[in-house]
């Protein structure tokens, strides 16, 4: 067994911002350009850190400040940057963040890091939102380079659907809204209110402290039909700091063997129905409720 | 007789019809659902119904309070089966005094309609071969998206 491979970062700045209509990597949430921003937090758990970039965007100044690694293959995406990332340093892995995620935080790049499985290919959140990969907030391994050939090779561009069929490892993420990406100018407005209020994740170094304020809550969920047999019980208690039920189903889905999406079900809090942003409160009771079929 | 109930045992139509007589009634109409032998192509052997009845019973109500006061009927009510269920066993009944005609048939078909889109009650079939799956889940579950990544609905 050889040593763990170095830890590099690489910051995704190459997306072409369609949907927010101008730079996203410009974006200013906590004083300064979001790509600086998120270089920093990067840095700090990497040994080396680097932007990845189109070839037109090099001269971009923001972007020209920093030690960039440039597409090989512009024009099809984050796999293209992870690919030119691998080729570059062979023998590195790379913690890959796209810079559009501005609730991220220290902690929850610390307890990627921690728990990083170097015999997969790839270490990766859980989306809080779906329970598929997030391939934009995870390690990749030297042992990639060769899977993300291939898929390069075979027309197939999507990092998530890569990180499906790969078997990387995946964790829960400790902080459900950490990977909330902003897509739209309406995002950006939500986003910078969320930040402002702080009702998001913490700027880095204080997220400790919001781990510590949000304590874990006690919750009975029951279970009904085929939720009944996949989880093997009619009800559990459970201590989480999920705070919503779309944070609790996407947390009891990585127990257990649940098949249904959550846009396929309805939700029940204390025996009625619910809205899926409801903050849960200590002793509340949770159903998920799928499709229904009386009569 | 509640609104909406549940009824582990056998439902007797010709009991509950009494609850809903009235003297200003001309007529009642009443919905029964049986327990048919094939649904979507496959020979069913027999059904179990299983109910949140906490919240079944919740909406159940509603349900029934919502068509009385939108068609103006006199009396309406609702009992559906929980448990293992045979082939031409009356799994579902619905029950509107009324008086006239015209609203019994509408509130009648109000509440069976929205019992099976709204209420919490699932269905497991069994079926000839051996298989069994819980209606409207398993199908649907395994289509479950590929590059569509939805959010719940707010």
């Amino acid at each position: 067994m050889s040593v763990m491979p170095p830890l590099f970062g690489l910051i995704l700045a190459g997306g072409a911002s369609t949907r927010m209509k101008q730079d996203k990597a410009l974006l200013d949430y906590h004083g300064r350009p979001q790509l600086h921003w998120a270089y920093d937090l990067v840095s700090e758990c990497c040994a080396a850190t680097f932007v990845s970039v189109r070839p037109d965007q090099r001269d971009e100044p923001t972007r020209a400040a920093l030690p960039q690694i440039v597409d090989r293959e512009p024009g099809i995406g984050p796999l293209a940057g992870i690919s030119a990332a691998l080729l570059e340093h062979p023998k590195a892995a790379w913690l890959v963040v796209a810079c559009d995620l501005p609730f991220l935080t220290s902690e929850t790049l610390r307890h990627l890091v921690e728990h990083r499985d170097p015999g997969r290919i790839a270490t990766a959140y859980r989306s809080s939102h779906d329970g598929l990969p997030e391939p934009l907030c995870a390690i990749w391994e030297p042992a990639a380079r060769e899977a993300v050939a291939a898929a390069l090779a075979a027309g197939k561009r999507c990092p998530r659907k890569l990180l499906m069929e790969a078997d990387a490892a995946l964790l829960a993420l400790p902080e459900a809204r950490a990977l909330d990406n902003v897509n739209t100018t309406e995002e950006f407005s939500a986003a910078t209110s969320a930040l402002a209020t702080g009702a998001g994740a913490q700027a880095p170094g204080t997220a400790d402290a919001a781990a510590d304020a949000r304590a874990a809550i006690t919750l009975r969920v029951q279970y009904f039909a085929l939720f009944r047999e996949q989880a093997g019980r009619s009800e559990e208690v459970l201590d989480t700091t999920a705070s919503t039920p779309a944070d609790l189903y996407a947390e009891l889905r990585q127990r257990h063997p649940f098949t249904l999406a959550p846009d396929q079900l309805k939700v029940a809090v204390n025996a009625d129905f619910s809205d899926w942003n409801a903050r849960l409160a200590h002793g509340d009771t949770v159903v998920f409720i799928p499709p229904v079929a009386g009569g | 007789m509640k609104p909406f109930s549940f009824s582990k045992t056998p439902i007797d139509p010709a009991t509950l019809r009494r609850a809903l007589e009235d003297p200003a009634a001309g007529g009642y109409v009443a919905f029964e659902g049986w327990v048919r032998n094939h649904n979507e192509g496959q020979a069913v052997t027999r059904l179990e119904y299983e109910a949140f009845e906490a919240l079944a019973c919740t909406e159940g109500e509603r349900i029934v309070a919502e068509a009385v006061r939108r068609y103006g009927v006199l009396k309406a009510a609702c009992v559906h089966r929980v448990g293992s269920l045979e082939i031409g066993d009356l799994a579902v009944w619905v029950g509107v005094s009324s008086a006239h005609r015209a609203e019994a048939f509408a509130a009648c078909r109000y509440i069976i309609d929205e019992v099976k889109h709204r209420v919490p009650i699932w269905k497991k079939e069994h079926y000839v071969n051996g298989d069994s799956g819980w209606v409207n889940c398993e199908r649907c579950a395994a289509h479950a998206h590929d590059h569509a990544h939805p959010v719940p609905e707010a």
